[in-house]
């Protein structure tokens, strides 16, 4: 299981938008003259990071939303893990 | 506007939607770097689109599916109506993105620019010290002012991109341009080498570094990436090496007409902010839709798939990969924009590359040598 503090209250970094792309039929993450094109969980995940809920909230959504997944909580927290690295998000 | 008329569309090559939109406002600039990318003969370009004409232009491109938007020039803030701009672009649901020199901004514009939706702004030094900055911008008091501007727009919650165009006058002191960068807290550094198209073509044998200039940057460029990745820190310093120091030709473009869309000042609609040069006839946002531009246009189309390609790069296994290069650089160096772009080993003309790094090392010419980018000169050079 990731060390993550399920506490912790994730929220995009500054100057990054998470928005919907019909052209591209996707959800992509906008910063300074780029963009990142998200896959369905990633989106799915993203849309979950409001600033307000910690990541122990969005995983009990998540997990309630999606009861058929297999290990749903343990690839949410995987992802957030990278998105901090990648400075995508920033933890609260 | 017109929808109808020939379509050039390539049978079996649909292309994706324009996913960048750059808005050329004006070529009117108060800076003179000698290696701007406009073309040499802008002084006799001075028609803008207007106000309304511009968001115009804005709402069809994000209904082709544009996201990001980028305001630049020329000096983008010369434009008087820029925060009606950037409401419109912010409402259209764009990632907007203003490229200037920071002279004309304020503390007043960039609060109002905020308030108006703003999402980013990128400033452009010369050089890390002044007066290196301001012989090159070609103005007494644009350094201090540009450092003014960089901690305003920090100060006001932006993110910044800081970009350094990067040559042979000023690329031995890019510790110290990395150093004011972290130090003006900047998000991304472009350490952009210098290349040469418009201005930048014609100061060519000023501006071309050394390799060895070029090998001692991109090692303490790494060396400041490791050490920032050490630290936590999220500022990203990305570094653009010049082609000329390559033996396959970039990926121009990602492809032409793949995803970028440049708007000049008049309302011309080209696949890159150079492609004006090339003997090829572009469409104009006045007389078309950008739809019909975008996907059926005789310029759009010109150079789409891989029909056109010439040897070598018609068998070449590699075309897909780079599509040939630049058609600008194949232009401007071989007099004809179908043949491979000459930075490739592959290409005849290659060895006019070699020539200008020989160049570079033997005979390369001062700072004091450098053709200034303004109404005068531009007004010589097309004269004759």
């Amino acid at each position: 299981m990731s060390g993550l503090n399920t506490e912790l209250v994730p929220v995009l970094r500054r100057g990054f938008r998470f928005q919907w792309e019909p052209a591209q039929g996707c959800h992509v993450l906008l910063y300074p003259e780029g963009m990142i094109k998200l896959n369905d969980s990633a989106g799915a995940i993203l849309a979950e990071v409001d600033g307000q809920r910690s990541i122990g909230a969005i995983v009990a959504d998540l997990s309630a939303r999606f009861p058929d997944v297999q290990g749903i909580a343990e690839d949410i927290m995987v992802f957030l893990e990278v998105a901090r690295e990648r400075f995508w998000i920033e933890f609260r | 506007m017109n929808d109808s008329g020939s379509s050039f569309a390539k049978p079996g090559h649909i292309p994706g939607p324009p996913l960048w939109l750059l808005a050329e406002l004006t070529y009117r600039c108060p800076l003179q770097c000698p290696y701007c990318s406009n073309p040499l003969d802008f002084a006799k370009q001075s028609e803008e689109l207007t106000t309304a004409q511009w968001i115009e232009v804005f709402r069809q491109a994000r209904e082709l599916g544009a996201a990001q938007l980028g305001f630049s020039g020329g000096e983008p803030l010369v434009r008087q109506d820029l925060t009606e701009l950037i409401r419109a672009a912010r409402e259209l649901g764009y990632y907007t993105n203003l490229i200037t020199s920071g002279i004309g901004l304020s503390e007043e514009r960039i609060a109002e620019f905020a308030e108006a939706g703003l999402d980013h702004i990128q400033i452009s030094f010369q050089a890390a010290d002044e007066e290196v900055n301001n012989l090159l911008a070609g103005s007494s008091k644009a350094f201090a002012q540009k450092l003014a501007m960089a901690r305003a727009v920090k100060k006001h919650g932006y993110p910044m991109v800081l970009n350094f165009v990067t040559h042979r006058h000023n690329i031995d002191n890019i510790e110290r341009i990395i150093e004011l960068c972290i130090e003006l807290e900047a998000d991304f550094v472009e350490l952009a080498t210098c290349q040469f198209y418009g201005w930048a073509e014609l100061n060519r044998a000023g501006l071309l570094p050394t390799k060895a200039q070029l090998e001692r940057a991109e090692r303490i460029t790494n060396e400041w990436r490791a050490k920032l990745a050490a630290q936590g820190h999220p500022c990203k310093l990305i570094f653009v090496t010049p082609d000329y120091y390559e033996e396959r030709p970039k990926a121009c473009m990602n492809g032409w007409g793949s995803l970028f869309l440049d708007i000049t000042p008049d309302g011309t609609a080209l696949p890159c902010h150079s492609a004006k040069m090339l003997p090829v006839q572009f469409p104009k946002v006045t007389e078309h839709s950008l739809k019909h531009i975008w996907y059926d246009s005789f310029g759009f189309n010109r150079y789409r798939g891989d029909d056109w390609m010439p040897e070598p790069c018609r068998s070449c296994d590699e075309k897909d990969r780079d599509f040939g290069g630049c058609r600008c650089q194949a232009f401007m160096l071989t007099g004809d924009a179908d043949n491979a772009d000459p930075v490739c080993g592959k290409s005849q003309h290659h060895g006019l590359i070699l020539d200008a790094r020989r160049q570079a090392e033997e005979a390369p010419k001062g700072l004091d040598e450098l053709t200034h980018r303004n109404v005068h000169a531009s007004q010589l050079i097309c004269k004759s």
